[in-house]
């Protein structure tokens, strides 16, 4: 009897502190990876950077050989232009579409259709940014008569369709959480199942359905392949959908191989990793504030 | 009082979900301005009886029904508008289902639904049914809050008032003080005796006490068979027409 109450005891113990090691590693990871990345790029951040020039000007110069220029503005306006119009597209399709999937379809349709969608997110952002590349650039060119097809359209479309199958599946995931008795009220009110949707449905997963658009954003900014390979990766700030632009991922990718390591060039580039970091940081905040508002109300 | 036109008729219902009876052919007529208790064990069929009226069964993927019900005379499996059908029967759920919404939107919702915008009438309909519902008083000042933030009693006074604010003709309560105090039951209770004069009622309830103190007449369903149906003298009184039911009533059951 001892012994096994002892068992009891040890077992709980370590178990309890198995959960809390992995909680705290969560935490702990993010931490160190914002640390390495704040000391790649301290000193120069520290000394010799210009904020003001950084974040407001155009020019990109990291190899000028008379005079080097940091400045990120275009590269900023390149990943909200891309991202804006990928969200545009993104959001209303991948959320009509959880809705279709989740309350509209027979089982036969709705399980076709995950299996569709779940290929569709699991095909590697390479292959996204080929198509952006091969097909869609042909196809630009031909429809607006464009000299280069290689555009914020192109990548806005192409980071649509790669963030459409997560806002599906977690918008779905967030409908189906509802409780059906929500509906059998709503039904049972005699509303129509469109009415229940619209009422009913979107207000009591609003939570969750943010969460999705967010993560399709997240996927967005983040994307890096795709957009370097569909955007054309020209340094401009675009005028219209048909102009080329460059990200800010983009431009990590395909400068830090190039920048001999710890150079005021290697430093900037993690200093956009910050920059990164703290827009991610900041949308999430921001919807976190949403979410918080919606529950206080 | 009750009068002699029949209101519901269900003759022959059988319900399946999947492989498994749940009604095994029940028949009973329901009056208009009645109140219909109906008791028996759970999993007996009470409640797929009430789905079965305004077809909200139609939801339960596996569910196959057979014999027909028919209400105002006209069979539901018929009926075109079934939005109509649904406004036409209230219905309350053993555990209150407040919707995510504001109070006032709570009570408003069939009526909206149903094309009402005038906001002056939507108002005096809001009050009318909360008042009814006996929780004007506790929730008049609050009414942009949440439905759902209120205390279980306060929430199935909810949608009670929430099964009125369309006029039903019948309304279908299934268990509803389940999760409400003694109390605030018999509130409910005294709100269910003055409305018997404007709808037929129908009361499913574990509580055999209550279909005795509530209802005109009462049905005794068991395992999905309608065991016995009559007036509350006969069904509570020493010499109902089945031993079974006697036993039931005074609790010598099983």
């Amino acid at each position: 009897m001892d012994n096994r109450r002892r068992f009891e005891v040890i077992s709980e113990f370590l178990i309890e502190w198995t959960i809390k090691i992995c909680g705290i590693s969560a935490i702990v990871f993010v931490f160190l990876i914002f640390l390495f990345v704040f000391r790649e790029g301290k000193d120069f951040l520290l000394n010799s950077l210009d904020l003001k020039e950084f974040l407001f000007s155009p020019e990109w110069y990291p190899d000028s050989v008379s005079h080097k220029r940091y400045g990120v503005l275009a590269l900023i306006a390149g990943t909200f232009s891309v991202t804006l119009l990928a969200m545009a597209i993104a959001v209303p399709f991948g959320l009509g579409a959880a809705i279709f999937v989740s309350e509209f379809s027979n089982s036969k349709v709705k399980e076709t259709l995950k299996i569709v969608i779940e290929l569709l997110a699991a095909i590697p952002s390479v292959v996204w940014g080929f198509i952006g590349l091969s097909i869609m650039n042909e196809l630009i060119i031909e429809m607006f008569d464009a000299p280069i097809g290689l555009t914020v359209l192109n990548g806005g479309i192409i980071l649509a369709l790669m963030s459409v199958p997560i806002i599906v599946s977690i918008g779905e995931d967030a409908l189906k959480a509802v409780p059906d008795s929500y509906r059998e009220a709503a039904v049972a009110l005699g509303a129509t199942r469109w009415q229940m949707v619209y009422k009913v449905l979107l207000p009591a997963a609003k939570n969750g359905l943010l969460a999705a658009v967010l993560l399709g954003v997240a996927r967005a900014v983040g994307e890096t392949m795709a957009v370097l390979m569909a955007t054309g990766h020209s340094l401009q700030i675009p005028h219209s959908v048909l102009d080329s632009v460059r990200t800010l991922t983009a431009t990590i990718a395909a400068e830090l191989g190039e920048a001999p390591v710890g150079s005021d060039h290697y430093q900037v580039l993690f200093i956009i990793g910050i920059l990164l970091f703290t827009i991610t940081f900041i949308v999430n905040l921001t919807a976190d504030l949403i979410v918080k508002g919606i529950r206080g109300k | 009082m009750p009068s002699s036109v029949k209101k519901v008729e269900i003759q022959n219902l059988k319900v399946q979900y999947g492989n498994k009876e749940a009604l095994k052919g029940i028949s009973l007529d329901i009056y208009e301005n009645e109140i219909l208790g109906v008791i028996g064990p759970a999993q007996s069929g009470k409640t797929t009886m009430l789905k079965t009226i305004n077809r909200t069964i139609d939801f339960t993927v596996d569910a196959t029904v057979a014999g027909t019900v028919k209400v105002d005379g006209v069979d539901v499996r018929s009926v075109k508008n079934i939005f109509e059908l649904r406004r036409k029967v209230g219905m309350v759920f053993p555990l209150p289902v407040g919707l995510p919404l504001s109070i006032y939107d709570n009570v408003a919702f069939a009526p909206r639904a149903a094309g009402m915008r005038d906001k002056n009438r939507l108002n005096e309909l809001v009050e009318r049914c909360l008042k009814q519902a006996a929780l004007w008083d506790e929730v008049k000042d609050r009414l942009n809050s949440l439905g759902t933030k209120l205390s279980g009693g306060q929430q199935q006074r909810l949608t009670i008032a929430r099964a009125l604010s369309h006029e039903p003709e019948i309304l279908c309560l299934d268990e509803f003080s389940i999760a409400v105090d003694p109390v605030t039951t018999m509130r409910i209770e005294d709100v269910l005796k003055e409305l018997r004069s404007k709808m037929t009622i129908i009361l499913v309830t574990n509580l055999v006490q209550q279909a005795r103190r509530l209802a005109d007449r009462t049905a005794f369903i068991l395992n999905g068979e309608l065991v016995e149906i009559d007036s509350n003298d006969v069904i509570f009184s020493d010499k109902p027409a089945r031993k079974i039911t006697f036993d039931y009533v005074n609790g010598n059951f099983g």
